[in-house]
């Protein structure tokens, strides 16, 4: 491996997001660290609510402010922080170097525009390049994701696509600058199963070709452990834990992450009862004090509910944010 | 058709069951084609068992639900509940057998009274059934409430005062509240977040033991089937492709269209191989079904016979039935090498 594959694309660190209204303040994002590789894919993992989707609108500097509030931390790409930059700085990232995927190709794409000029948009933002430029190069992309005839879909409408080529389509608005990173917002939650792994593989095979670093927000814990290099889980503003695939799939530290691989139904566990988390997700201004998972922790002590949890390292970048943890005490739990 | 055994511990059989929609064009509303929701449709529901129905979005699994509860009238078929034939009675000798079929649905947001109370919302159905002693619904709501794993004092507060996992509660105690046989599920647990899922299905499971009840469970969640089902029928574009129990499905699947499912099942513990690679992106609509098997645009080892029409089901071991040319009479078969 060369150092440069090795180098850090994106790192986020002890980001704060909050939102305020007259009388409460939500902290959606409240203190987290992740860093992107080149050409790594990174898993946010979460249930709604978590704050991974404020999370990546924040690198993407698409948090409305207000109500939104950056409360603190920083988001480096290539080195320089992005919180740091002005909406016209920003403008020249976004799109360009950094590109999103949506979860809803029907919402996301304008019913109004053909897909062809709005892949031309996309373009044309970033590039200054003459019309019949752009045409060849919306067809090389249509091409690249797996449309069939690209010429003549470039003047389709959306409602004219199926579901599985809109997301197509919206992975050739990501690609249409080359950037480097790609976020992922839930990409396959609106389609079938089958079609979901066409998209999954697809992407896989782009980002090898382009040598991309993708950053995918889900909430399936199934797809993560087909596409994730590196996992992080989220709950409730914070980062629980975060770890290779292997870490987290096989030797899971957080009682929150042991807790959803338990309560995951597959064929293997019929016959035994599954392991229900009680309790709910907590609304994101009504957080408990101390460690925001100990109402519904089946390990949790004390000290869970008056301290913010500590940061313990497992090393190779497994860390556990967990008061237990941390303390040293309950390390050697099991399911 | 033959080759679905009727036992005597059926709750639900469906025959032959066809459904076609028409399509309407121009002023006078001329048809101008059908889409063929549901064809040749049949599978059995055991007692205190429960069926899982699978397919991707558009291949008429909700539309068998509506055809159950006769929210929709079939054009052809059977349906038989204990026994008798629902399709053909009308609506005053189906009111006493509603009770007998609830269901629940998928948006636990979207298919609960904004402005009635839950309880109210659960007394509904007690009252249309011709239960009206107020004091008794009463008791009859906190102990429904309790069942489902909710406190009694949720009466009087409304929908919006619930989360999703609450009020998908809420709609499990409304569709017991009338003392139903079988439940049918419409993708019960698919817009709930990871960590409420497993507690709606042990609930599932509970009741099914406690209640005796049978359940009709709609999903395109494999894991959840393989998971809570005994029995899976597997749909593509209105057909049952592969009728099987749970274990066969998932250890020894046949047709390829079973394949294809299997192999896209995003599972943390295990991934199936196959050698399958559909052609195209997904379904065409089931507007203009190709004649003979529905399945053969998409699929990798379609052959000429393909094209020939009416398909019957071939037994292949125990209960397990498959829709596809390349299964001998025998049940013998040699798809991948």
């Amino acid at each position: 491996m060369k150092i440069s594959d090795n180098e850090i694309l994106l790192s986020v660190q002890d980001l704060k997001v909050y939102f305020k209204s007259e009388d409460e303040i939500a902290r959606a994002v409240d203190g987290i660290s992740f860093d992107v590789r080149r050409k790594e894919t990174v898993c946010i993992v979460g249930e709604s609510g978590c704050g991974k989707t404020v999370a990546a609108l924040s690198i993407m500097g698409l948090v409305p402010i207000p109500p939104g509030e950056i409360a603190g931390g920083r988001i480096l790409f290539r080195g320089m922080n992005l919180l740091d930059f002005d909406d016209t700085e920003i403008q020249k990232i976004r799109g360009n170097q950094i590109a999103m995927i949506f979860q809803e190709p029907l919402t996301s794409l304008n019913p109004v525009f053909t897909i062809g000029n709005q892949i031309g948009e996309a373009i044309n933002i970033h590039e200054n390049i003459p019309d019949k430029e752009v045409i060849k190069r919306s067809q090389q992309l249509l091409k690249d994701v797996g449309i069939d005839s690209p010429a003549e879909r470039l003047s389709d409408y959306p409602h004219q696509l199926s579901g599985g080529q809109r997301q197509r389509v919206m992975i050739a608005m990501a690609l249409a600058c080359d950037p480097d990173l790609v976020i992922a917002d839930e990409p396959t939650t609106a389609l079938d199963v089958t079609v979901q792994a066409q998209i999954l593989r697809l992407m896989n095979a782009i980002q090898k070709r382009r040598s991309m670093s993708v950053l995918y927000i889900t909430h399936d814990l199934g797809v993560v452990s087909k596409v994730a290099d590196r996992v992080c889980v989220m709950y409730a503003g914070i980062l629980a834990e975060q770890g290779s695939r292997t870490n987290i799939f096989t030797g899971p530290k957080h009682p929150y992450t042991q807790a959803l691989l338990a309560s995951l139904p597959s064929r293997e566990k019929r016959g035994q009862r599954l392991y229900s988390i009680p309790g709910t997700v907590p609304h994101p201004a009504y957080k408990p004090r101390g460690c925001p998972f100990h109402p519904r922790c089946p390990h949790a002590i004390q000290t869970c509910r008056e301290q913010y949890p500590g940061m313990c390292d497992y090393g190779d970048g497994h860390q556990a944010r967990c008061p237990v943890l941390f303390d040293g005490n309950g390390a050697n739990w099991s399911e | 058709m033959d080759g679905i055994p009727s036992k005597s511990g059926t709750i639900l059989q469906v025959e032959d069951l066809k459904k076609y929609f028409p399509i309407r064009r121009g002023f006078f509303q001329k048809i101008t084609g059908w889409v063929r929701a549901v064809e040749d449709l049949s599978f059995t529901i055991g007692k205190r068992k429960t069926l899982g129905l699978v397919g991707e979005s558009g291949c008429g699994k909700t539309t068998v639900a509506r055809l159950i509860l006769k929210l929709l009238e079939a054009d052809e078929g059977k349906i038989l509940f204990n026994g008798l034939d629902i399709t053909k009675l009308d609506e005053k000798e189906m009111k006493p057998l509603r009770k007998e079929i609830q269901i629940i649905f998928q948006d636990p947001y979207g298919s609960l009274n904004p402005r009635m109370t839950v309880g109210q919302s659960i007394a509904e159905g007690l009252k249309i059934a011709g239960f009206d002693n107020r004091s008794e619904t009463q008791q009859r709501l906190e102990k429904l409430l309790k069942m489902v794993g909710m406190s009694p004092a949720g009466i009087d507060r409304f929908p919006h005062e619930f989360s999703g996992g609450q009020r998908q509660r809420i709609g499990i105690a409304r569709a017991l509240s009338v003392e139903p046989a079988l439940i049918i599920c419409d993708e019960p647990i698919s817009a709930l977040d990871v960590s409420i899922q497993a507690q709606i299905i042990n609930l599932l499971k509970d009741l099914q033991d406690q209640l005796n009840l049978s359940y009709l469970f709609i999903s395109h969640d494999l894991n959840v089937v393989g998971y809570l089902c005994d029995m899976v029928a597997v749909m593509y574009k209105g057909h049952i492709m592969e009728y099987s129990p749970a274990d066969a499905l998932f250890d020894n699947p046949v047709h390829p269209y079973t394949h294809l499912l299997l192999s896209a099942i995003p599972d943390t513990e295990r991934s199936y191989t196959s050698d399958m690679n559909a052609i195209g992106d997904e379904p065409a609509n089931t507007l203009n079904p190709p004649v003979g098997c529905s399945f053969r645009e998409r699929c990798p080892i379609s052959e000429d016979r393909c094209k020939q029409s009416d398909i019957d089901f071939k037994k292949v071991g125990d209960d397990h039935l498959v829709r596809c040319w390349k299964v001998a009479k025998d049940g013998s078969y040699q798809f991948f090498s």
